[in-house]
């Protein structure tokens, strides 16, 4: 029952982006945006079945194929779904989270122009990202991996009007094509080896004919890893997500935070099965997610802009998921995905709510001492952004984030455990940083003194409902993944749990002990830190993020452009021309003996016939 | 008799056409579009009621073609007025109908001088087309290959547009005239080197496809003869050392003779090397296809490097193209089942795309009167839905998935990659460069700051019905390509077979043999 009822979920807001760009002459702002969150609304509302229907029967994984895709030789793609425990719980995420997001959102763009477009764009969205992971194939992945891809560029160029806006869309999407090349010759390889690109398929195969550490399987993996890098903003793919902030800010929760972003960890998770069969890629996967989390990690340290901040914070949230990953901890990746999603998409919302109600200001030096003013803001971001430092028992982000801890420790890879408490030491340091720049001292300009918060439903259920679900509420929400993911190396064993449990606290809490001290008391000791010297120099370097864009413009982009302007005239046409030129040459020649002048012609004439003769008497 | 009349239908029209514009402007074009129609919806019946399923190597040669005409033409040199129809001609048959139609209405406001003659030469390149794609003798195939020539010709000369630099409509012409005759010339003389091999072997002059099919000869010589051919087709198709007639003639073409160009006639050069260059030289070809995939890898690069550096949006247009048909090239000499049907989609999906490109940018012409993109920008909410359209052809010129596109590039890297993975590696990495210069076009026009104040006319109901109808094209093709590859499966299968039957025998018996 709950399986036929499958294809709503995205046909629903298939639906709503069509009568969104069919009909966009015909609907108001509010019908827009009525449709806009009714159609995910409705889409979340089925989701809510089908997991109940899911979860009280025996949990087994179904599959439903609607057609096939194309049929030639052993190339069998189809348009097939699957239900599983961990489409399930992805499926939740999307439309739940979206859901609330769709609606915030009509809050959020009151007012816009073409906000038609916006919502046409969120829906194909949704529609994209729940294809993306309900596809029981890589192909029909692909295709939702490219569609959501499309729908971030085009969102986060929504203020089109603005050039930097665009360029940000646009390296939003060309640095994420990059990584899909790495899929795309990935699922290329897998179909040359397996004959399939059905999942389950693969992952049965796999084992059987590789065995564990295979070059092959090892490339396998490794080419997926490239698509997951790109999608979810870890080194060296990263440089996209901080610019992609420029979109409005529900897009930068929904597609930034809670989902898109997330595509490249469902994606790993999903093909455990051959990072299981190769352990090089595996182990790279945990390395490179601790050392995004490390280096966004210092980075949100040095920016100014709330969004910003927000955007590093996910990068390094994702870089834990991907240590997770690497560590054969399957589940606890996939946990604290959805976690994240809650209170990510929480403080995003906040954020936006600061923003709207600032009159568009989100330059954290200009903002200040809002806390009186909008208080349901700062609720949230008092409630996310515990969850994101992971405050000991209360919140949610507890629980997931330890869960990658112990996880990282009972594999033994001490090396990555380090990692993460310091990232949590930073984690903690950057939030109180925001919050108490955002909320606590002097206002720091006039249209922060002029806030008038925000009001109504729209504004205010979202921000309540994830308030809820990011603390060990949302916690208690355990996703069922136990038949789909194998068990982490930390499950069963319990030696020295409470011991990490409590030092994880302690990292936690005594980071934000410092970060209050530092910037409640120290205030005018950092500025001057910062002013000049190592510290103004350590400070630029984080604040563009240890300079990675230079580096890709130095090594990419401008050769690109070198090598375009080089080429614009089309030089090989050009060669083309050298015929044309001998011809004209000749025929230059050649005129000049057409005088008109009879004796010409006559001297030539004899000429010509005393060379004959001569010709004919040297012959013979 | 129906080819025949597949044939006939668009010269007819044209003289009437041609006769017709002394009674307005409004008769040719309703006779244009009527001829057009009737031809497109004659192939949709024959699609229909016929059957293109798997004429299985073996099958007599009377179940070989789906429909066939046959009449001696000049019997001393074996020449005959030979037709047929199997599925992969039907395919391009049809595009070639559709595409006449939108040739057609999109030139409905964009011409408005010698209307009549005008619609002539379209109709008459459209004749050429069918004939290229009916002919099955070598001789008659030659005579429509030229035939679509002329009128083309005349096309750009005297409804084109002045390029850039000095480059004048007449010289564009004549460009792409001298390209294309002395690539003929080089097809003339395999096809007759062939006939004379033939006849040596057999004793009989013939210049039927069939019976030239696993003709012997000597190693070196068939290559020669498979280069002649493949030289022919290259220009067309094009590719890259002999690609400069294309972006100068698209820039300069009108929008029909783009939309044509680029819809259909960079088909028929693929089309003659599924048919022609592969089966007759299979050895030959085998011994060729690393060149030619390189060449394939060359003109993807090539193209979509020089589509980035264009300020002439028809041109960029017209260089995407190049890259484009580098994924035929690589496809057709990759030789796979796989490969061979992702060639055919990939026609097909190109033609709708780049079609719905051409004609949004003659839509833009109309309305800005300049292709230069430096002056355009902002256009986004200026233009009521136009933008909106050009979004989805990007999207589709991309290999956004979800498009035909993707199918036909996807099919193509997926048959390649078992064969040579390192071109398939080099292929796939164009798709950023795909990127790149596809959304260069919405960020150069459509986004950035406004450029001015003026709110353009939107689209009219013709204009709108043509765009929606091409989207939906695209997008069918991309969830459901299955038609396409049923209907030609039968054809790719026999390519493939005697592709990669290493020794040329087994399935050239098979074919030719049970005559």
């Amino acid at each position: 029952m709950a399986l036929t009822l499958l294809p709503l979920t995205f046909l629903l807001p298939l639906a709503g982006c069509l009568i969104l760009s069919l009909g966009y002459r015909h609907l108001g702002e509010r019908a827009s945006a009525a449709v806009g969150y009714t159609s995910v609304g409705l889409a979340a509302l089925v989701t809510v079945f089908i997991v109940i229907d899911f979860l009280s029967g025996d949990r087994t994984p179904q599959s439903l194929t609607l057609w096939t895709w194309v049929s030639v030789d052993n190339f069998r793609p189809t348009i097939g779904l699957m239900l599983d425990g961990l489409s399930v719980t992805m499926l939740g995420v999307i439309t739940g989270v979206g859901f609330l997001i769709h609606l915030f959102a009509a809050w959020y763009m009151r007012g816009e122009e073409g906000i038609t477009r916006f919502y046409a764009y969120m829906n194909l969205f949704v529609f994209s990202m729940v294809l993306l992971v309900l596809g029981d194939n890589l192909l029909l992945l692909f295709l939702g991996w490219e569609g959501v891809g499309l729908c971030s560029y085009l969102l986060i160029g929504y203020y089109y009007e603005h050039t930097a806006n665009g360029m940000a869309a646009f390296k939003a999407f060309v640095v994420t094509r990059i990584g899909d090349i790495f899929l795309a010759i990935g699922l290329f390889l897998l179909f040359t080896e397996l004959g399939t690109l059905d999942i389950a398929t693969i992952l049965d195969k796999a084992p059987a004919l590789w065995h564990r550490g295979n070059p092959i399987a090892e490339a396998a993996a490794l080419l997926l890893l490239g698509g997951a890098l790109g999608k979810s903003a870890q080194l060296p793919l990263h440089t996209w997500l901080a610019d992609a902030m420029a979109g409005p800010t529900p897009v930068s929760a929904l597609i930034h935070a809670a989902t898109m972003v997330t595509a490249g960890v469902y994606l790993i998770a999903r093909m455990h099965g051959l990072y299981d069969l190769a352990p090089t890629a595996q182990y790279i996967v945990g390395v490179i997610g601790a050392l995004t989390l490390l280096m966004a990690g210092f980075a949100a340290l040095a920016q100014t802009d709330i969004k910003r901040i927000l955007a590093y914070s996910t990068m390094s949230q994702i870089g834990y998921m991907f240590l997770a990953l690497g560590v054969g901890a399957y589940s606890a990746a996939i946990f604290h995905l959805m976690i994240h999603a809650f209170f990510k998409a929480l403080l995003f919302l906040s954020a936006g709510a600061v923003i709207i109600s600032c009159h568009h200001e989100q330059e954290m030096a200009r903002l200040g001492g809002l806390w009186r003013k909008l208080p349901l803001a700062y609720a949230g971001f008092l409630i996310g952004g515990a969850a994101l430092a992971a405050l000991p028992l209360v919140t949610a982000g507890f629980y997931s984030k330890d869960e990658i801890l112990w996880e990282a420790f009972a594999a033994k890879q001490n090396g990555l455990l380090a990692a993460g408490l310091v990232g949590a030491l930073l984690t903690s340091l950057y939030t109180l940083r925001l919050i108490i720049g955002t909320f606590h001292g002097e206002q720091g300009s006039d249209k922060a003194r002029h806030a008038d918060p925000g009001k109504g439903l729209q504004h205010g259920l979202p921000l309540v409902v994830l308030m809820v679900l990011s603390t060990f509420i949302g916690a208690a929400l355990t996703p069922p993944l136990a038949d789909v993911l194998p068990a982490g190396p930390g499950e069963g064993v319990e030696a020295g749990h409470t011991a990490l449990e409590m030092m994880a606290s302690a990292t936690a809490i005594g980071g934000g002990l410092i970060a209050g001290w530092l910037f409640l008391f120290r205030r005018a000791w950092l500025k001057r830190v910062v002013a000049r010297g190592p510290g103004a120099w350590l400070w630029q370097f984080w604040h563009r993020a240890w300079g990675f864009d230079a580096l890709f413009d130095w090594l990419l982009v401008r050769p690109y452009h070198v090598l375009v302007r080089w080429l614009q005239g089309d030089l090989i046409d050009a060669l083309f021309l050298i015929p044309a030129t001998v011809v004209r040459l000749f025929n230059a020649g050649l005129v000049r003996t057409q005088t008109g002048r009879l004796r010409t012609y006559a001297t030539s004439m004899v000429l010509g016939a005393a060379l004959l003769l001569l010709a004919l008497a040297m012959g013979y | 008799m129906i080819l025949v009349w597949l044939i006939l239908i668009p010269f007819i029209g044209g003289l009437f056409c041609w006769r017709a514009e002394r009674w307005g402007d409004k008769v040719p074009r309703w006779i244009a579009l009527a001829t057009m129609l009737l031809v497109l919806v004659t192939t949709l019946v024959l699609w229909w009621q016929g059957d293109y399923h798997l004429p299985k190597t073996g099958t007599p040669e009377a179940v070989r073609w789906a429909i066939e005409w046959h009449v001696p033409w000049i019997p001393r040199f074996g020449i005959d007025i030979h037709l047929a129809m199997d599925g992969l001609s039907l395919i391009l048959i049809a595009l070639t109908g559709f595409l006449g139609v939108l040739a057609v209405v999109c030139s409905w406001k964009e011409i408005a001088q010698r209307v009549g003659f005008f619609h002539l030469n379209l109709l008459f390149i459209l004749g050429g087309v069918v004939g290229v794609f009916l002919s099955i003798d070598l001789f008659l195939f030659f005579c429509f290959w030229e035939m679509m020539l002329v009128p083309m010709y005349f096309l750009i000369a005297l409804w084109g547009h002045s390029g850039s630099a000095g480059k004048t409509r007449i010289r564009t012409a004549i460009k792409f005239f001298i390209y294309t005759q002395a690539s003929g010339l080089l097809m003339l003389v395999a096809i007759l080197a062939l006939v004379f091999a033939h006849h040596a072997n057999t004793g009989v002059y013939t210049f039927s496809y069939l019976e030239l099919l696993g003709t012997s000869m000597s190693e070196p010589f068939a290559y020669w003869l498979m280069l002649g051919f493949f030289i022919a087709f290259a220009v067309k198709l094009p590719v890259v050392p002999l690609h400069g007639w294309l972006p100068d003639a698209h820039a300069q073409a009108p929008t029909a003779g783009s939309v044509d160009l680029a819809g259909i006639l960079l088909k028929t050069a693929a089309y003659g090397m599924l048919r022609f260059c592969l089966p007759l030289f299979p050895e030959a070809s085998q011994a060729f296809a690393p060149v030619a995939m390189a060449l394939g890898v060359v003109g993807i690069f090539y193209g979509a490097l020089l589509a980035a550096g264009q300020q002439d949006v028809k041109r960029l247009i017209a260089y995407t193209s190049i890259s484009h048909m580098g994924f035929v090239l690589i496809g057709i000499f990759a030789g796979t089942s796989i490969a061979l049907q992702g060639v055919i989609v990939l026609m097909v999906a190109h033609a709708f795309s780049a079609a719905g490109l051409f004609i949004l940018s003659g839509q833009l012409y109309e309305r800005l009167h300049t292709r230069d993109m430096r002056l355009m920008g902002g256009l986004w909410g200026r233009i009521d839905k136009l933008p909106a359209f050009t979004l989805c052809f990007v999207a589709a010129s991309l290999g956004m998935p979800g498009t035909a596109n993707f199918i036909g590039e996807f099919l193509v890297l997926f048959g390649t990659f078992p064969v040579a993975p390192v071109v398939t590696v080099l292929a796939s990495v164009s798709m950023v460069l795909a990127v790149l210069y596809s959304l260069l076009i919405m960020q150069r026009v459509h986004f950035g700051p406004a450029q001015g104040e003026v709110h353009f006319s939107g689209l009219d109901w013709r204009e709108y019905t043509m765009m929606l109808g091409l989207v939906a094209l695209v997008i069918f093709f991309g969830f459901y390509p299955q038609i396409l590859v049923d209907t030609t499966l039968s054809v790719t299968d026999e390519v493939h077979q005697l592709f990669t039957s290493g020794s040329v025998g087994a399935a050239i018996q098979s074919l030719a043999g049970v005559r």
